[in-house]
């Protein structure tokens, strides 16, 4: 057993870091250590940047445009983005929808959509939750009809609402599960469809949750003409390609070097916050047991994903187990912004959403970091509901791991 | 052994729910936020003259019903079912409490206007610096004739932007966290060198940070004892911690309905999700929260006139206990509504974040273990 980086990885290391540090606006840094809320350029300025280098798909094969990097250096990737502050990139092209066309598409599908998700042409959003189909992904109701259109072309008539999507605001495809066979059993009959957003039929409406955000969405589709050719994979075979990308979307779920990074950030914030004692909050004996805990327990999630990366490495593909990463992952971001929003004390209650508005010069009162610790504490909450509420992972762990 | 209520007790409750039940629904509540004064004046004023209640916790020689905690106890648990905006908190049990216990001269005036719903008072006792330690002021009252003259910036004073007067502590003497020294302060929010800036606060009130430059008050400003409020302080802020504990009870109690009602209705996997043991579990476990913080807040409640170290460990308790099930209900009922939980438009979430910030009021979970082990071991720890 080696834990330790090679010379080469060293070396891939300060060439990431170096990249980073010429590369990185300080602007967008600052904003997305202190929590704010990431326009559009926001995410696309550093993707477009991460493309031009090669380097915005780390897990992608070379011949579709990956860096063709190991496990090891794309865990050193997502652990020097994270310690940087780096802005994240959005998961819905590069790690989700990505990956189901280079596996599943056809050459014209593949020519026709990797070059855009990689450039960041193509903002994509997913559409695979309804209001009844939940974490019981496989009651989606959304359905889809074929027709021959008067250009003898062959389309399908897609009627349904998919909901939680997220930044669909500023989508231009979504990538849809629907019914194509209503008569078959619940996870036969569906299909994999990429649909243009622009097309007449598509409407995005907001949700807004508990912090202020307007961060997710609910999108109708009213009898949207979707081509024939937009399919994904086989007619009714798409619960395939939703397990495929279910397992992706879940492996990048556990978050260790945000985590990291977000432990330090609470450290720095105990060093300079004031405890009960007027002394520093990081030498009040309680507010430092529950760091230490946090680490402890965040060392076991970061052993275990290790564990995981080096079984890939090998060959086994991420399995049940991420289940375990998905779990413990999500409590642990979920616990540091509970600590950081007893860091705030009486500065967590102010609420100062769109500060500074525009002409407006007023800055949020308190610490830096406390008007956002609330909204980020009640935002977090998401993380142990979505990509499978941690129920659902319990459940996939009882079955497939434990055989019960 | 009796914790029923008196006949007077069960009218002021009824006559609060029902006013509450017509007028104070969650669309009601969600205007009520976005407005821009963010509260309802005409209210305050229902619940002075039409309701009463303004005056239920005061005794009868005072202008009030002859009521006391209890009433308090039970007119927030309703608040807090309906989420309740304007500042009963800050005026009837903070300000009322100042005037019941100082033996402040002007007292019976002031509370007049209270119970009238004429005067109305926030509480201006936190700084910056100096998190959950009340006598860590640097605000300052210095003699000036036969008044004073007050400086000094308060931090997050909540339903500041309602009040008519703040009461404010104030260092007369002595260095930053000592114990002797503090004065508290009745101060008409009018006088020249008061200055607010007003922000909504995440749970849908309203705070102010209050700047004092050079207020003249006059010499009938001090409440109490001068040098010798703190215990005064710590006393009232006990009976406002117990009446906001009174209130997280209101808010475990909608937010733990609220969840089972939702399992019930909410269908996956072609049953309701109430029928899986996984999630009957949890919602016993926040069943058990709930009535356990029922009882911590009767008890505390009942002990408010007991001697300071009991009143203070009874509060600190049940401050431990509630704070904590105000997490583990609130994060729950987020969690069983799923997806909906997260969502602004139900009213769950929004008794999630009241119920958060109730959490931290008056210093939070770990202040008060801390305070137990302090009066529970003394020394000996």
């Amino acid at each position: 057993m080696n834990l330790d980086f090679s010379p080469e990885d060293l070396a891939f290391r300060d060439e990431v870091r170096a990249f980073i540090a010429q590369n990185y606006p300080e602007g967008l840094r600052e904003r997305q250590e202190e929590g704010e809320e990431m326009s559009k350029e926001d995410f696309l300025s550093w993707h477009r940047t991460l493309a031009q280098k090669g380097w915005v798909a780390p897990a992608w094969p070379e011949k579709y445009g990956g860096p063709g990097w190991t496990s090891v250096q794309r865990y050193i990737w997502s652990e020097e983005t994270a310690r940087a502050d780096c802005v994240p990139i959005l998961p819905f092209g590069i790690n989700m929808v990505g990956p189901v066309i280079y596996t599943f598409g056809t050459p014209e599908q593949k020519e026709r959509f990797l070059p855009p998700t990689l450039s960041g042409e193509i903002w994509w959003s997913q559409g695979y939750s309804e209001p009844g189909a939940g974490s019981d992904l496989a009651s989606l109701k959304t359905k889809a009809e074929r027709f021959t259109g008067d250009d003898g072309k062959d389309y399908y008539l897609v009627n349904g609402q998919k909901t939680w999507t997220t930044l669909a605001q500023h989508g231009d495809w979504i990538f849809c599960l629907v019914r194509t066979d209503p008569n078959a059993k619940i996870q036969e009959g569906i299909s994999f469809l990429l649909i243009d957003m622009k097309s007449s039929g598509v409407t995005v409406r907001p949700i807004i949750t508990l912090g202020g955000e307007h961060e997710v969405n609910e999108v109708w589709l009213e009898n949207v003409k979707v081509p024939v050719e937009n399919r994904i994979f086989d007619e009714n075979k798409g619960w395939t390609c939703a397990k495929f990308l279910l397992a992706h979307e879940r492996s990048g779920i556990a978050g260790v070097a945000r985590s990291k990074r977000g432990i330090e950030r609470i450290r720095q914030i105990a060093r300079t916050e004031l405890s009960d004692e007027g002394d520093a909050l990081i030498r009040d004996p309680m507010f430092k047991r529950k760091i230490a805990e946090l680490e402890i327990d965040l060392a076991a999630l970061e052993y275990t994903e290790l564990r995981t990366l080096a079984g890939e490495a090998a060959g086994k593909g991420p399995g049940p187990e991420s289940s375990v990463l998905k779990i413990k992952g999500t409590e642990i971001q979920q616990r540091i912004t509970e600590l950081a929003l007893e860091a705030a004390g009486h500065y967590g209650a102010p609420y100062f959403r769109g500060f500074p508005k525009d002409g407006d010069n007023a800055h949020p009162i308190g610490p830096d970091f406390a008007h956002r610790a609330a909204p980020t504490y009640f935002n977090v909450r998401k993380t142990s509901i979505y990509g499978g509420s941690n129920e659902i992972q319990r459940n996939i762990i009882a079955k497939m791991v434990l055989g019960l | 052994m009796d914790f029923n209520f008196t006949e007077e007790q069960s009218m002021v409750r009824d006559t609060v729910a029902s006013f509450l039940q017509d007028k104070y629904d969650f669309e009601t509540r969600r205007k009520i936020v976005a407005s821009d004064s963010g509260w309802r004046a005409d209210y305050w004023k229902a619940f002075a003259e039409e309701l009463g209640i303004l005056g239920a916790s005061f005794s009868e020689e005072l202008g009030g019903l002859g009521g006391g905690a209890i009433d308090n106890m039970i007119i927030m648990e309703e608040f807090g079912k309906a989420l309740v905006i304007e500042p009963y908190l800050g005026t009837v049990v903070i300000g009322g409490g100042f005037m019941k216990h100082s033996g402040y001269a002007n007292a019976a005036a002031v509370i007049e206007g209270i119970v009238a719903g004429t005067t109305t008072i926030a509480f201006a006792y936190a700084e910056p610096q100096g998190r959950y330690t009340w006598s860590d002021l640097k605000t300052t009252a210095r003699k000036d004739g036969a008044g004073w003259t007050l400086n000094g910036h308060k931090a997050v004073v909540v339903g500041a932007p309602f009040a008519s007067h703040f009461v404010v502590t104030a260092r007369t003497g002595g260095s930053q966290r000592e114990t002797s020294g503090v004065s508290v302060f009745l101060v008409d929010k009018n006088l020249p060198g008061v200055v607010t800036r007003d922000y909504p606060t995440v749970d849908g009130g309203r705070a102010s940070e209050v700047y004092f430059e050079n207020v003249s008050l006059p010499g009938d400003a001090l409440v109490g004892q001068e040098g010798a409020g703190l215990p005064l302080v710590d006393k009232v802020i006990d009976e406002a911690t117990a009446a906001s504990l009174a209130e997280g009870v209101g808010v475990l109690r909608k937010l733990h309905e609220g969840t089972l009602d939702y399992a019930k209705q909410r269908k996956q996997f072609g049953r309701a999700i109430a029928d899986f043991q996984v999630l009957q579990h949890r919602m016993v476990d926040m069943f058990i929260e709930l009535e356990q913080s029922v009882s911590m807040t009767y008890m505390a409640t009942i002990k408010l006139d007991e001697s300071d170290a009991e009143r203070a460990k009874a509060v600190s308790a049940a401050k431990v206990r509630i704070g904590r099930a105000l997490k583990f209900v609130g994060q729950n009922a987020i969690q069983i509504h799923g997806g909906m939980g997260m969502t602004d438009e139900l009213a769950i979430g929004h008794y999630f974040k009241r119920g958060t910030i109730i959490e931290g009021l008056f210093g939070s979970v770990d202040h008060h273990l801390r305070r137990y082990e302090g009066l529970s071991f003394g020394a000996a720890a």
